[in-house]
């Protein structure tokens, strides 16, 4: 049982990792592998925040007569990963539009055929 | 022990959630559990504590990114094609992968556990000295914004960049000529009309309060920035885009997004005039602790302003294409 708890977080965020990835490598609409792109990008968030957590500890808001607080130092780093994610995923979304209006479509074996005709 | 079991629980519904969008091909199906993805993760990043990361990702997760998704999924097409060629492969390849890495989780250290290595350089320091040094309760705040300042520049310009691709790539939002008529799909709704008129001022409150109180409770610049984009996103939503240009126009926001920058950058630079290093905010006042407070105020409002004007300039420059294309 022990094991489990201990590592269970771990092996959580290697299978959203890993289903991102899945996404990523065989999905052929480019809307939806954002969307995998996403999902691995909120596993690495949640590995970094799972390291963060101490047993016992509270949000690192200091308050009287607590002294076990969880790491700050990975809250600051995810909190603007996740601003940043959102401006580079509309980028990427922008990028799919684009792909839209050039080929007419957004599946990436059609586009790549046309390219290939080209 | 109930830490642990809503843990279990919440990464459990976490992984179903994920499972669930391999297989699904209606994108509109997929971008929604997206959105509830990102509340489920929301709420596991409470359960470990994180309580400003939980806030960030409820906004931006759950919010802007599965309305730039929507808006995307309105142009392109709701159904992916069926695949025509075998993904054994790709199966093969992620399996060995997770297999590799799950190898790898066994020389991690056990969650949550004290002495664990992260917890015994930096973060000491943060937790027993911010409240001295830089003197707010909210230690993120204080790492995110005096400590590790000059990162958080960094990030605040990368957002600002992204403003800048989307809006090349997509164009901006010209502001119409015509009188503003409400065109948008959800015009004949009078339950959406009526909640969105009651709820829009109470989320641009919350969004002043997460702003000036970042530093006391969970809240900041980046997520007060987000909340207050998204007041303005539901209203153009059930009001339609040009109501919502005569109140925040893209033109304006062209000038917000630079300006917040700026304003951050600028009190770098007074550090460094009053001969210091740049973002250092101690000599900002005539003490230490009452400069750290000014600079951080102005630098949150600055980080605000930039996040808030990019979220808003990409939502409308997703819904100009989405109308473009709607007229054609």
């Amino acid at each position: 049982m022990s094991v489990i708890v201990d590592y269970y977080n771990y092996w959580i965020v290697v299978f959203l990792m890993m289903a991102g990835f899945y996404v990523v490598i065989s999905a052929n609409n480019l809307v939806k592998k954002v969307v995998g792109l996403n999902i691995f990008q909120t596993s690495v968030f949640m590995l970094y925040i799972s390291m963060g957590k101490v047993s016992g500890g509270t949000a690192p808001i200091i308050i009287e007569g607590v002294t076990q607080y969880s790491n700050p130092l990975p809250h600051v780093l995810i909190l603007t990963a996740i601003v940043v994610g959102v401006a580079t995923t509309a980028v990427g979304l922008s990028l799919v539009i684009r792909i839209k209006h050039a080929y007419g479509t957004v599946e990436e074996n059609e586009f790549q055929n046309e390219d290939d005709a080209i | 022990m109930t830490e642990v079991l809503i843990d279990l629980v919440l990464l459990g519904m976490l992984a179903m959630t994920a499972l669930r969008v391999i297989f699904l091909k209606d994108l509109f199906a997929v971008v929604m559990l997206f959105s509830i993805f990102s509340f489920v993760s929301a709420l596991i990043f409470i359960n470990l504590d994180a309580v400003d990361v939980a806030f960030t990702e409820a906004a931006v997760g759950a919010g802007i990114s599965t309305v730039l998704m929507l808006g995307t999924i309105a142009l392109t097409g709701r159904t992916e094609k069926k695949n025509s060629h075998s993904s054994i492969l790709h199966l093969v390849v992620v399996c060995v992968t997770g297999a590799a890495l799950i190898y790898g989780t066994m020389d991690m250290p056990p969650f949550g556990n004290a002495d664990n290595p992260i917890h015994q350089h930096v973060a000491p320091r943060y937790i027993e000295d911010s409240p001295k040094e830089v003197g707010l309760p909210n230690i993120v705040t204080s790492v995110l914004a005096s400590y590790r300042g000059f990162d958080t520049l960094g990030e605040t310009v990368v957002v600002f960049a992204a403003m800048i691709g989307v809006l090349s790539l997509l164009g901006t939002a010209r502001p119409t000529n015509k009188r503003a008529t409400p065109e948008s799909g959800l015009a004949k709704h009078r339950v959406l009309h009526v909640v969105a008129k009651i709820i829009i001022p109470f989320i641009i409150l919350f969004a002043l309060y997460v702003q000036f109180h970042g530093d006391y409770g969970p809240g900041g610049g980046f997520q007060a920035g987000v909340i207050a984009a998204a007041a303005l996103i539901l209203y153009a939503l059930v009001f339609g885009a040009s109501f919502a240009h005569r109140i925040v126009s893209p033109r304006q926001l062209e000038v917000f997004a630079p300006l917040g920058v700026l304003l951050y950058a600028s009190v770098g630079l007074v550090g460094m005039i009053k001969g210091a290093n740049f973002l250092d905010y101690n000599v900002l006042a005539s003490t230490a602790a009452a400069g750290q407070h000014y600079g951080i105020i102005i630098i949150e409002l600055g980080v605000g302003l930039t996040v808030f004007a990019a979220m808003l300039g990409l939502f409308y420059a997703f819904s100009n294409q989405v109308e473009r294309s709607n007229v054609q």
